[in-house]
């Protein structure tokens, strides 16, 4: 194929992810609206295995219908069947725009000449930060028992790559010279996978924000999206191990990688660049995030809300100071800002 | 200072790192003795808390770094905004806003972290070391009462499944023995990664610190065809760390004979230079009697190539042309004769640049100041610049007669002319005269005052050459920290009890498993250990929560 049609072909399969993630999302939607009717059962209880910690299984939609259905209340045949086919339903349309989504990402590098990986500009970069995030929500699901994550991934998903096509688009090009280094490989990929990691935290601790916030009210009902939800300690717990995951990989990303690849195209492996001054700003945020989790008194909530202040720097630094701030030492010969888009 | 405050005795931390327990009922409530006040504000400063609260000051210290322009990350760009912004300007750099990062403020916030961190750490790692040699502690009476645990009957000798409990945990744990127990504990070496992410935090800081205070970084343009020796007089900008000496300067020269770069002219980034390429040849010890010179060599700098002689790096960081102009007086004596370097102005090297030309006598100093056009194109009457490479090169200046101020003494910069006893040349009509000139060509200036001549263009690169001493303490440092970290998040510190004893005629085993870090999954922890004892025999198990 040629440069043309790989670059044809990769606009097509992003747009294809992008409304096969809207119907997956509207599948979850249905799924979790039949849900509502449905309290959740005290069947679901029982089913926690014996002495154990292992919530995962608790927490996941389909053993909670189930139970749901077991429970005393039982809705009709019927219902039961209609949540867990919009349920399945929901995870195979992700799947599929998850694949979609690949296929757009590999066009893009085959579209340049010479073949590259896609990580040469804004809208590069949010497309493949968009993958990991669902990527790493459908491998994480079972595991973690993220089920209850679908509708907000598909939704994430939806708006990350309208924002990509819309605003951020760029033509395929080649990379400038800065970013001809196989340290772009290692920085971004690492700089990607955190990101995705890091979002996927700071969703989690934003439902446990949510729902703690729902039960200090009193509101305890056993309907709803907020009630199927995991217990506030899983929340929690899910949400630091997704931390503890991402951290080191941002910490090789930005005080490893980075600066070697900063000393080998520019002279100095720290600069005090707006770009590489926040990426610091957040790996301390989420350095306090970890002490905050063993803290009294920052346990829980506030430790949550820090997490969520580390992903606002993070995806502000991510998108936001690249339009905010062109104080960029880094600029190689164009004299613009060539490379003050170089981190993503 | 730690991602999992557990102390040795097993109890979650609680926020201060020691209790303060010494309190003098005899004293009002409040009074301290200074030694007490010492002790109390070692706690205060040296507790998890605090630090947290330095870690959100030290991010928050750092954001007017990013947004405010720095002195030393872009003087230029700093000067600007202080132009802009005429009332800020003095609160701002009171506050040391235009340099945070080397801001008393600011330091003494890093200092403070580093303290608590210090104050922490080390009697952690008495802590550890007293507790790693340290057998497990003993298992707890009643194991039922610990959240996870798990039972069943056997009936083998009590003795018999200890001993198999005791064989089977030595494999992976460290075991204890007692009268009807057995304890067992593993993952100790994630303390042991928590302290040394936080000891290598130290050494990062070390090695920054040795970098930057003694390294250096300069930069310099050099045309092609010219030649550099390292010695502080040959740089354009000089930024040296706090004590660095001259004499720490490797003796080196090197000359650039060439710069190549490729144009794409098509595509969407059409117009964008690629493959830049600096073929240069250098010595690695060059000064004094040619005869002890070094072997000469050749190196093809690149982007992201740097050359490295000794400790010392130089980066291809930026390139621009440099029009090679003569300039001669009424009587057709040479006043100036070589390549100018022109800065560029934009992304497609419209640049500017001056050249400035003292005459035989004084007063009739020649100066010209304007742009060069790399390809250069009148659209619509309007003198445009297509693009960067050098395919239509076109000088357009103006030119002054007068008193460059050359001898004054005053140092001037080489890219500006001082105007002030200059005056411009017109046409004899009147109208404005500009030296429009194409390669080859030369013109008269009027009233007779001289003539300039352009002969050519010849690329200029800059090059940015950097020593930073010890840049491995630093890299070593991160190393260790991410090790410390990957040790600290993920040894799963761990410890299970078993007891046995006789009951009613059979054996009740009782276990239970206790995971510091709060986050394993235990049940398959204990399950697994119950596997284990129970062998071929077939037993009743009952596992509860």
């Amino acid at each position: 194929m040629s440069d043309f049609q790989w670059e044809h072909l990769s606009n097509q399969a992003i747009a294809a992810a992008g409304v096969v993630y809207f119907l997956a999302l509207l599948s979850h939607l249905v799924e979790w609206s039949a849900l509502r009717t449905v309290p959740v059962g005290r069947a679901a209880k029982v089913a926690v295995p014996a002495g154990g910690v292992s919530t995962s299984s608790t927490d996941d939609v389909g053993a909670t219908a189930e139970g749901a259905g077991a429970g005393a209340d039982a809705p009709d045949e019927a219902k039961r069947y209609r949540i867990a086919m919009f349920g399945r339903l929901g995870l195979l349309l992700t799947v599929i725009a998850c694949g979609a989504h690949f296929v757009g990402l590999v066009g893009r590098g085959m579209a340049a000449d010479p073949n590259r990986v896609p990580w040469g500009n804004m809208y590069e970069f949010t497309i493949t930060g968009a993958f990991v995030v669902v990527l790493g929500y459908l491998l994480l699901r079972k595991r973690y028992g993220l089920s209850w994550m679908g509708p907000i991934i598909t939704a994430i998903e939806v708006v990350l790559l309208m924002v990509a096509v819309l605003w951020l688009y760029d033509p395929v090009a080649p990379l400038t010279e800065a970013l001809l280094s196989y340290w772009l490989v290692i920085h971004v990929v690492s700089a990607i996978i955190a990101t995705g990691a890091f979002t996927l935290g700071g969703i989690t601790s934003a439902l446990y924000l949510v729902k703690a916030r729902s039960l200090s009210r009193g509101k305890g009902s056993d309907r709803g999206y907020i009630a199927r939800l995991p217990s506030l300690p899983t929340l929690d717990r899910v949400s630091y191990r997704i931390h503890a995951f991402g951290f080191p990989v941002w910490t090789f990303a930005v005080l490893i990688s980075g600066p070697i690849w900063a000393h080998q195209a520019w002279s100095s492996y720290w600069n005090w660049d707006p770009k590489e001054v926040c990426a610091f700003i957040t790996w301390v945020l989420y350095a306090a995030y970890l002490h905050a989790r063993s803290t009294a008194g920052w346990k829980g909530r506030n430790a949550a809300i820090l997490s969520l202040v580390g992903l606002a720097s993070l995806w502000f630094n991510f998108i936001g100071i690249n339009y905010f701030s062109t104080t960029s030492q880094h600029s190689y010969a164009n004299g613009s800002a060539v490379v003050s888009l170089h981190e993503g | 200072m730690s991602t999992s405050e557990v102390r040795a005795d097993g109890s979650e931390e609680t926020g201060t790192w020691q209790p303060s327990g010494d309190r003098d009922h005899h004293r009002r409530p409040g009074e301290l003795t200074p030694w007490e006040l010492v002790r109390w504000a070692w706690r205060q400063l040296t507790s998890m808390r605090t630090a947290l609260v330095l870690l959100l000051l030290l991010a928050l210290g750092a954001i007017p770094g990013s947004v405010i322009p720095q002195r030393g990350v872009d003087a230029l760009k700093t000067q600007n905004w202080q132009a802009a912004h005429p009332h800020l300007t003095p609160i701002y750099d009171r506050l040391g806003l235009f340099g945070v990062y080397h801001s008393p403020w600011f330091a003494a916030i890093y200092l403070l972290l580093m303290v608590s961190l210090v104050g922490c750490i080390v009697p952690r790692l008495f802590v550890y070391w007293r507790g790693y040699r340290a057998d497990p502690p003993a298992a707890p009476r009643n194991l039922t009462r610990l959240p996870d645990h798990a039972a069943y009957t056997t009936d083998e000798e009590p003795e018999t499944v200890l001993r198999r409990a005791a064989g089977s945990l030595s494999r992976r744990h460290r075991v204890s023995t007692g009268d009807g127990w057995v304890a067992a504990e593993r993952g100790q070496l994630r303390e042991a990664g928590n302290l040394l992410f936080h000891l290598s935090v130290l050494v990062v800081l070390v090695g920054f610190g040795i970098g930057s205070l003694f390294g250096y970084k300069g930069g310099v343009i050099l045309v092609v065809g010219n030649g550099f020796s390292n010695s502080l007089t040959q740089y354009d900008d000089f930024d040296p760390g706090g004590l660095f000496r001259a004499s720490q300067m490797e003796p080196f020269c090197f000359t650039v004979h060439d710069f190549k770069v490729q144009w794409l002219d098509s595509g969407p980034r059409q117009g964008m230079a690629r493959g830049f390429q600096a073929p240069l040849t250098y010595r690695e010890s060059c000064q004094g009697d040619p005869s002890t010179w070094s072997k000469q060599k050749a190196y093809d700098l690149k982007v992201n190539h740097p050359l490295t002689i000794g400790g010392t790096q130089i980066f291809l960081i930026g390139h621009g042309y440099a029009p090679v102009i003569t300039v001669r007086d009424a009587e057709g004596h040479e006043l100036y004769d070589g390549p100018t370097v022109f800065l560029p102005e934009s992304s497609n090297f419209e640049s500017f640049g001056v050249v400035k030309a003292p005459g035989l006598t004084p007063g009739q100093d020649i100066g010209l100041e304007g742009l060069f056009y790399p390809t250069y194109a009148l659209i619509n009457g309007d003198p445009v610049n297509v693009m960067g490479d050098d395919k239509n090169p076109t000088l357009s200046m103006l030119a002054y007669v007068g008193d460059l101020g050359l001898d004054s003494g005053v140092p001037q910069s080489v890219y500006e002319m001082d105007k002030a006893g200059m005056t411009q040349l017109k046409k004899p009509d009147g109208k404005m005269f500009r030296v429009d000139l194409q390669p080859g060509q030369t013109i008269q200036l009027p009233d007779g005052a001289g003539s300039v001549t352009f002969h050519g263009v010849k690329h200029w690169t800059r090059l940015q050459i950097s020593r930073t001493p010890d840049v491995w303490l630093t890299l070593l440092g991160v190393i260790l920290a991410l090790v410390g970290l990957l040790g600290s998040l993920f040894i799963r510190p761990r410890r299970v009890w078993v007891r046995a004893r006789r009951q009613e005629g059979t054996t009740l085993v009782e276990l239970a498993a206790l995971d510091r870090s709060g986050g394993g999954d235990l049940t398959v922890v204990l399950s697994s250990v119950v596997d284990s004892l129970q062998s071929d025999r077939r037993t009743t198990e009952e596992t509860s929560r």
